[in-house]
C-alpha cells in the first residue's frame, strides 16, 4: 500500500522535470557523424565516380533493393552504367557500406527523405551521386589500386614499385 | 400524476409480453429489464420513491445483470432460438392463455363495477420504510437474513476447492525422486500397450 | 423555478458536460505525457487543444461498421448505454444552491441506480460482439463492476448517516462546518478506488485490458460508436470526481472569494487530475487479486466504518 502511494508520489514529481520531446520540425534532432541514414555514392579528390561496380553492396543488401549495371569507359575504368536503391524497401542496415571497398557507398546522418508517391522512393544515380568525399577524404582507390584506369600509369601508385621489365635478366 | 402511471403500466405489460415470445435468452431479459423500470416508475408515479430506486439498484443493476452474466456463460446462439421457436407451437400455449383470458375477463369485470374510487397517492418517506422494516418486520428482516446467510454459506461451500488439483508434471516433481524407478517401469508399460493397442484406442489416463 | 429556467439549466449542465468530457481528451494526453516527461499533443491549436476537434472528426468519419456476426440492435445500443446512463446520474448532483437539475429526495441512491445500470453496456456491447474477447471483457467487466457497486453504495453510507439524508444540497450543507473527508477518511477512500473500478479506468481497467483482451467489451466497434464509450468513460471520470467532491469534499462550499461554481469546478477538476495520474502511475492488478481485495479487504473495512460510524453517532446523541 506504501508503495502505491510512493510511486503516485515519484510519478508526480516527473511533472516539473525537463522533457525529453524534441519539437522536430522546429528543433532539429542531433544526429552523430555515423548515424545511418540516406544512402549516397561519393567522388574521388578527383571528382570521379568511386564506385568500380563490383556488386557487393548488392550481394550484401539483405532485402534486396540495390540494383546496378557494371560497363568500362576507354581507359578500362570500372563504372556503373545505372545504379538504383529503392528506399521505400532500404531498412538502412549499413551492410552496403561495409561490403564496399572502395568506400563508394556510405550512409550519412539524414532521413528527412519522405515522399508522398511511392515511386519516388526509387533513386537513380544522378540522385545518388554526391559531389563529396564522404566520410573518407583523399581516399582514390585507382590511385592505390594495381592497375591503370587512366588515373596512373602502372606502377606509379605511393606504396608501388616499378612494373617489373620481364624481358630484362637483369634482378 | 396517473398519466405518467398508465403510460409506466402499458410500458411493463408490453415488455413482460415481450419478455415471454422472445426467441433469444438475451433479448427477453432485456425486456425484462425494460419491464424492472416501468415497474420502478410506477412505484415513483405512486409515491414511494425509495422503493422505486430500489427495484433499480438490486432488480435491474444486479439480479438481472446476474442472469445475463449466466446466459453469456452459456453461450446460447442460434441453436437456442430455434429450439425455442420449436417449442413455442400455439398448440402449447393457447390453452393456458384461454384460461388466462377468462381470468382477465372476470378481473376487468370486477374492476368496472367497483365504484369509482380517485387513485390515491401518498408519499412514503424513507424514514417509514426503514422504521417499519426494523420495527415491525424485524422478524421477517432478520428471517430472510437467516436465508441469504445460509445461501451464501452454500455458495461458498460448493465452490470451495477442497482438493488440490497438480499439473501432471507437478505431480511426478512431488512424488520425488525416489519414485524414478516407478515411473520408468509405468513407461514401459505404456509403450507395452501401445504397442498392443492401435494407436486410435489408447486408452484415456484420467489424471 | 420557472419551466424555461429549468430547460436552460438542463441544456446548460448537457453543454458544459460534454465540453468537458470532451476536453478530457486533450486533458489527458497532455498530463500523461507531463508526468512521463514529454509534451504530449501541442500542435493543432493554442497548446494543442483542437486536438479535441481533430480527434472528434476522425472519429465521425471513420467507417461505422457493424460486424455481420454481431446482434445488431443490441450492439447499436450498448453505446447509447453508457452515455444515458452517466449523464443521468449528473442529475442529482448540484454545481451550485441554484443550479441543479434535480435534487430529489434519494438523490444519492438514484446515482448509484444510474451507476448500476452502467453495467449492462459493458455487458452487451461485449456480447453483442459475438468475439471471445469481447465476451471475455464482459464477464470481467460485470463481475467487476457488481461487486465494486456494493462498496461504493456502502462507503457513501456513513456520509449519509451523519447527514441524516439521501438529498445532495442536504449532504452539502452538512459540510459547512467540516468537510467528510475529515470524519469519514476511511469511506472516502473506499468510494473513489470503487469510483475508479465502477468507471472501468485504470489500474483497474480489466474488462478493456489491451494487453491481454485486445480492447475487451469495444474491440468490435468502431467510428463513433466507439466514441460513444470513448465519451461515456470521461463523463463516468467527471461523474465519480464530482461525486467525490460533493460528498467528502464539500461541493461547492468554499471561501467567498471565488463564486460557489468555481469551487466546484476546481475541486472536481483535481480529482480528475488524480485519476490521470493514476493511470500514470500503477500497474493493473490481476483479475483475481482486484475481486479478493473487493471482497476480502474493501467490504470488512466498509463495514466496519458503517459500524463505528453508527456507534459513535449514537454515542454523541448520549
Amino acid at each position: 500500500m506504501f508503495s502505491h502511494l510512493r510511486t503516485i508520489w515519484l510519478t508526480f514529481l516527473h511533472l516539473f522535470k525537463k522533457k525529453v520531446t524534441i519539437e522536430y520540425p522546429e528543433e532539429k534532432v542531433k544526429l552523430r557523424p555515423r548515424w545511418r541514414g540516406r544512402i549516397v555514392l561519393t567522388k574521388d579528390p578527383d571528382g570521379d565516380e568511386r564506385c568500380v561496380g563490383c556488386y557487393l553492396c548488392a550481394a550484401a543488401c539483405p532485402v534486396d533493393c540495390i540494383a546496378l549495371q557494371a560497363t568500362e569507359d576507354e581507359n578500362g575504368r570500372r563504372y556503373p552504367e545505372f545504379f538504383r536503391i529503392n528506399f521505400s524497401r532500404c531498412i538502412f542496415c549499413g551492410y552496403c557500406e561495409e561490403a564496399c571497398p572502395t568506400y563508394a557507398i556510405q550512409l550519412i546522418p539524414d532521413f528527412e527523405m519522405g515522399e508522398y508517391k511511392r515511386q519516388n522512393l526509387v533513386f537513380e544515380k544522378e540522385d545518388l551521386l554526391i559531389d563529396s568525399e564522404g566520410k573518407y577524404p583523399g581516399y582514390n582507390y585507382y590511385k592505390v589500386a594495381g592497375i591503370a584506369a587512366g588515373v596512373k600509369a602502372k606502377g606509379g601508385g605511393e606504396t608501388e614499385e616499378a612494373p617489373v621489365d620481364i624481358h630484362s635478366l637483369l634482378p | 400524476m396517473p398519466v405518467l402511471f398508465y403510460i409506466a403500466s402499458v410500458v411493463a405489460i408490453i415488455s413482460t409480453l415481450m419478455v415471454i415470445t422472445r426467441y433469444q435468452p438475451i433479448h427477453a431479459l432485456l425486456y425484462l429489464v425494460v419491464s424492472f423500470l416501468a415497474m420502478a416508475m410506477i412505484f415513483l408515479s405512486l409515491g414511494a420513491p425509495f422503493v422505486a430506486i430500489l427495484e433499480i439498484i438490486l432488480y435491474a443493476g444486479a439480479i438481472i445483470v446476474l442472469l445475463i452474466f449466466v446466459v453469456m456463460m452459456l453461450n446460447l446462439g442460434k441453436d437456442t432460438a430455434l429450439q425455442e421457436r420449436q417449442w413455442l407451437q400455439p398448440k402449447t400455449w393457447v390453452g393456458p392463455s384461454i384460461l388466462c383470458l377468462v381470468l382477465l375477463t372476470e378481473l376487468v369485470i370486477l374492476l368496472f363495477r367497483s365504484p369509482e374510487v380517485p387513485m390515491q397517492v401518498k408519499p412514503v418517506p424513507m424514514r417509514a420504510v426503514s422504521i417499519a422494516l426494523y420495527k415491525e418486520y424485524v422478524i421477517a428482516v432478520e428471517l430472510a437474513g437467516f436465508l441469504l446467510m445460509a445461501g451464501i454459506v452454500g455458495a461458498a461451500h460448493i465452490s470451495k476447492h477442497r482438493k488440490k488439483h497438480l499439473h501432471r508434471f507437478l505431480q511426478e516433481e512431488a512424488k520425488g525422486p525416489q519414485r524414478r524407478a516407478e515411473k520408468l517401469t509405468m513407461i514401459r508399460e505404456k509403450e507395452s500397450t501401445e504397442a498392443v493397442l492401435p494407436a486410435e484406442k489408447k486408452p484415456v489416463k484420467k489424471t | 423555478m420557472t419551466v424555461l429556467q429549468h430547460v436552460l439549466i438542463v441544456l446548460g449542465v448537457l453543454f458544459v458536460l460534454l465540453n468537458i468530457a470532451a476536453g478530457l481528451i486533450w486533458v489527458e494526453r497532455r498530463m500523461l505525457a507531463m508526468w512521463q516527461e514529454r509534451l504530449g499533443p501541442n500542435r493543432a491549436g493554442p497548446f494543442g487543444i483542437l486536438i479535441v476537434l481533430a480527434d472528434t472528426l476522425k472519429l465521425f468519419f471513420k467507417e461505422d461498421w457493424i460486424p455481420p456476426f454481431a446482434d445488431k440492435w443490441i450492439f447499436i445500443t450498448a453505446p447509447a448505454i453508457v452515455v444515458a446512463s452517466v449523464l443521468m446520474g449528473f442529475v442529482i448532483i448540484p454545481f451550485t444552491p441554484t443550479i441543479i437539475v434535480a435534487d430529489l429526495n434519494v438523490g444519492l441512491l438514484f446515482f448509484l441506480a444510474m451507476s448500476s445500470l452502467g453495467v449492462y453496456s459493458i455487458v452487451l456491447g461485449g456480447w453483442a460482439s459475438n468475439n471471445k474477447y469481447s465476451l471475455l471483457g464482459a464477464l470481467r467487466g460485470a463481475s467487476q463492476m457488481i461487486a465494486y457497486e456494493v462498496f461504493m453504495g456502502l462507503s457513501l453510507m456513513g456520509v449519509v448517516m451523519m447527514t441524516g439524508s439521501f438529498k445532495l444540497s442536504d449532504i452539502v450543507m452538512a459540510q459547512k462546518n467540516m468537510w467528510f473527508i475529515v470524519t469519514q477518511p476511511l469511506g472516502a477512500i473506499i468510494f473513489f478506488i470503487a469510483g475508479i473500478a465502477e468507471t472501468h479506468r485504470l489500474p483497474f481497467d480489466i474488462p478493456e485490458a489491451e494487453s491481454e483482451l485486445i480492447a475487451g467489451y469495444h474491440a468490435e466497434y468502431s467510428g463513433m460508436k466507439f466514441g460513444m464509450f470513448f465519451i461515456g468513460e470521461y463523463l463516468g471520470i467527471t461523474l465519480i470526481s464530482a461525486m467525490m467532491a460533493t460528498m467528502f469534499f464539500g461541493g461547492y462550499l468554499g471561501p467567498a472569494f471565488l463564486p460557489p461554481w468555481a469551487w466546484f469546478f476546481l475541486k472536481t477538476f483535481a480529482f480528475i487530475l488524480f485519476f490521470i495520474l493514476l493511470r500514470a502511475s500503477l500497474p493493473r492488478p490481476r483479475y483475481d487479486q482486484l475481486m479478493e481485495t473487493g471482497w476480502k479487504v474493501l467490504l470488512p473495512l466498509v463495514l466496519l466504518n458503517i459500524l463505528v460510524t453508527g456507534a459513535v453517532l449514537l454515542w454523541l446523541k448520549g
